[in-house]
């Protein structure tokens, strides 16, 4: 088990650097952030001086290496935009982010299983076939159009919830909070729903097909056939073995999620990375960009491995690969 | 006939399964009636599609949709049985009466302990604390042959053989001393050299526990062994039950006669099995008069136009126009 574990890990390490590089490579080719720096009439020679200064006038593998290594060493850089160290940015901006994240899969999950196991069990039911068509509707519906379409009823006609921004939070140590305030809370309520939507209907629609997969299997008619109650069939024996799937999805789908944030927080407005992200592209902001793409990918590393002892918790037959397989 | 002592622990009277389709209804199980003493042991045997598990299923209860019973009725213990609602059935399936399945590798829950499974199949039916259950889970898995039943009792499916499997399959079946258990093909899946053990297993244990069997096989070796009467099955009807060693050694019906010539004998100089021309007919085609009359060597005028009802001969009942013993009635 802690064998696997520094296994995996040791990948990691290996993706990130991977990931680094080709963020970092493709970066030359997103423009001069020079330009941007500078004012109009400077010339040739501030130019050349402030290139020195931030060491783009190096060759590429010496720019990464050295990026790297001071990395490594907790260094993330200064933003060109800003002119605030990078980790001081993002530590503000992470919480957000995060925050906006964890809802909207908790949301997903929360209202994506119980739907899924229901329309699984009722499969001709009515209820279920307006639920299946709906989730159709979240399910090809871009998130920037649900999150315009959101704000135009709640925000704008029903004036029930803010349209953008994240309201009142609270610091908590470095970290800030919207949750704990009802302001920041009710600002938290249309972006999360916008994130979550695809989410929730792809894992509405996963765990149903799971379910009625998992229904047809000779352990549930043999569940059936020694009398144990529908309640105990149901959700202990066909909802636990839907588990897998739907663990190895949602981890995925965290993943979208923080990839996606980047959309909604643009449409909300939301002072979290993915905002963060669009306006140092639009600024050539290196720094900014390479230290977002490399902790992205350490969240993605993160989440895979924790989906992968989801797997051993969950399913026995991973867990004894190393002991003997008993007699016979 | 064979007259019970008292009343037969499990009665089916005129039992007709219907599977409704886009192009007509088709009959499954056509007005088959027999009854199972307490402690005795049935065995059906016929081809597939006989419609022998679907009966094992209806008297379960677990018929699968769109299959349906259309007609006749289940009594076990002379309560009706085919008609209650699911809850009710629920109850007695697992407790009065219990199943084995063909498939011990895909019986089984591969998340779950075999230990949980059984302790949660005991608790269902029978009022135990759970360590009182654990403990009657540890004895049934000694009682049906595994070792060190103390230690695997926490071990999962897959630490198991298929032998092994299909003994915590029975051990699962015997959970709530059920007073029947349905067997559908139990030894079908496994190794040649392991189904005479599980079959000795199942016939000592119902021995000892009192218990009635259904065997459900198309292994006539099986029901040689085992049955105290058969049931041969044939296009979804009976056409020969009675006693095991009348119907093996003086079968009537041509096509109990047909499957046993069709057993390898050791010693048996034969250099051909002898077997039945033909197959079974789907249940679309199902031929007028005798279902199995194209494929019947004694077939005559009467068989093609007329379907033969059962007849008493002797202690055994068969549906055979040879054995007719007055004209044909209406």
């Amino acid at each position: 088990m802690l064998a696997f574990i520094v296994r995996r890990l040791l990948q990691s390490i290996a993706v990130l650097l991977a990931v680094g590089f080709i963020a970092f490579s493709m970066f030359q080719f997103a423009g001069d952030p020079v330009n941007n720096m500078v004012g109009q009439d400077a010339n040739a020679e501030t130019r050349a001086l402030l290139r020195e200064r931030l060491g783009l006038d190096q060759p590429f593998p010496i720019q990464f290496v050295r990026f790297i290594g001071n990395m490594l060493q907790g260094e993330f850089g200064v933003s060109y935009r800003l002119g605030m160290k990078v980790e001081q940015i993002l530590v503000q901006r992470v919480p957000a982010t995060l925050e906006l994240v964890l809802i909207a899969a908790l949301l997903a999950l929360s209202v994506g299983v119980p739907l899924g196991v229901y329309t699984g069990l009722h499969r001709h039911g009515a209820l279920s076939r307006v639920m299946l068509t709906v989730s159709l509707i979240g399910i090809s519906l871009p998130t920037f159009l649900i999150g315009i379409l959101l704000i135009l009823v709640f925000a704008v006609w029903l004036g029930w919830l803010p349209s953008f921004g994240r309201g009142k939070v609270v610091a908590l140590g470095w970290w800030t909070t919207g949750l704990t305030s009802w302001d920041g809370f009710r600002a938290l309520i249309l972006p999360a729903v916008t994130l979550s939507l695809f989410q929730m209907t792809l894992i509405l629609r996963l765990v149903r097909s799971e379910m009625l997969e998992v229904l047809r299997t000779d352990y549930i008619k043999f569940a059936r056939a020694r009398g144990l109650t529908s309640r105990s069939i149901n959700f202990g024996h066909a909802l636990k073995n839907t588990m897998v799937p739907v663990i190895t999805i949602t981890g995925l789908q965290i993943g979208a999620l923080i990839a996606f944030a980047i959309i909604t927080e643009t449409v909300f407005q939301w002072p979290g990375m993915g905002l963060l992200f669009l306006q140092a592209i639009q600024f050539v902001d290196i720094p900014v960009m390479s230290t977002y793409l490399v902790l992205v990918s350490l969240m993605f590393v993160i989440i895979n491995l924790t989906v992968d002892l989801l797997y051993y918790a969950v399913d026995p037959r991973l867990r004894i690969e190393r002991s003997a397989v008993g007699a016979h | 006939m064979v007259a019970p002592a008292n009343q037969p622990l499990l009665q089916v009277s005129n039992l007709r399964i219907e599977f409704p389709t886009r192009r007509g209804t088709l009959v499954a199980v056509d007005d088959i009636s027999f009854h199972i003493d307490p402690g005795e042991v049935l065995g059906v045997v016929g081809e597939s599609g006989a419609g022998k598990s679907l009966t094992g299923a209806a008297i379960i209860g677990l018929l699968e949709p769109p299959g349906r019973i259309a007609g006749g009725q289940i009594l076990f213990d002379g309560q009706r049985i085919d008609n209650l609602p699911y809850e009710s059935m629920r109850r007695i399936r697992g407790k009065q009466i219990g199943a084995v399945f063909q498939d011990p590798l895909t019986s089984l829950n591969p998340l779950y302990s075999i230990g949980r499974q059984l302790i949660e199949t005991i608790t269902t039916h029978l009022p135990l604390s759970d360590s009182e259950a654990r403990k009657r889970a540890i004895d049934l898995l000694a009682e049906v042959g595994i070792p060190s039943a103390e230690r695997r009792i926490d071990q999962y499916p897959h630490q198991f053989s298929g032998g092994m499997r299909q003994r915590v399959v029975i051990a699962l079946a015997l959970c709530a001393n059920p007073r029947l258990i349905v067997a559908d093909e139990p030894t079908t899946a496994l190794d040649v050299s392991i189904q005479a053990q599980i079959i000795a297993l199942l016939k000592k244990l119902c021995r000892e526990h009192g218990t009635a069997v259904m065997l459900v096989t198309h292994d006539m070796g099986v029901i040689a062994e085992t049955a105290d009467r058969v049931a041969v099955m044939y296009a979804g009807r009976i056409a020969e039950i009675g006693p095991a060693r009348q119907v093996i050694k003086h079968a009537l019906h041509p096509y109990t006669e047909g499957l046993m010539g069709s057993i390898p004998t050791v010693g048996a100089d034969a250099e051909r099995l002898v077997q039945i021309e033909g197959a079974m007919p789907r249940l679309t085609e199902i031929p007028a008069g005798c279902a199995y009359n194209p494929r019947c060597p004694k077939v005559f005028d009467r068989c093609r136009i007329e379907r033969p009802e059962p007849v008493a001969v002797g202690p055994t009942g068969v549906a055979c126009w040879l054995y007719a013993k007055e004209g044909p009635r209406g």
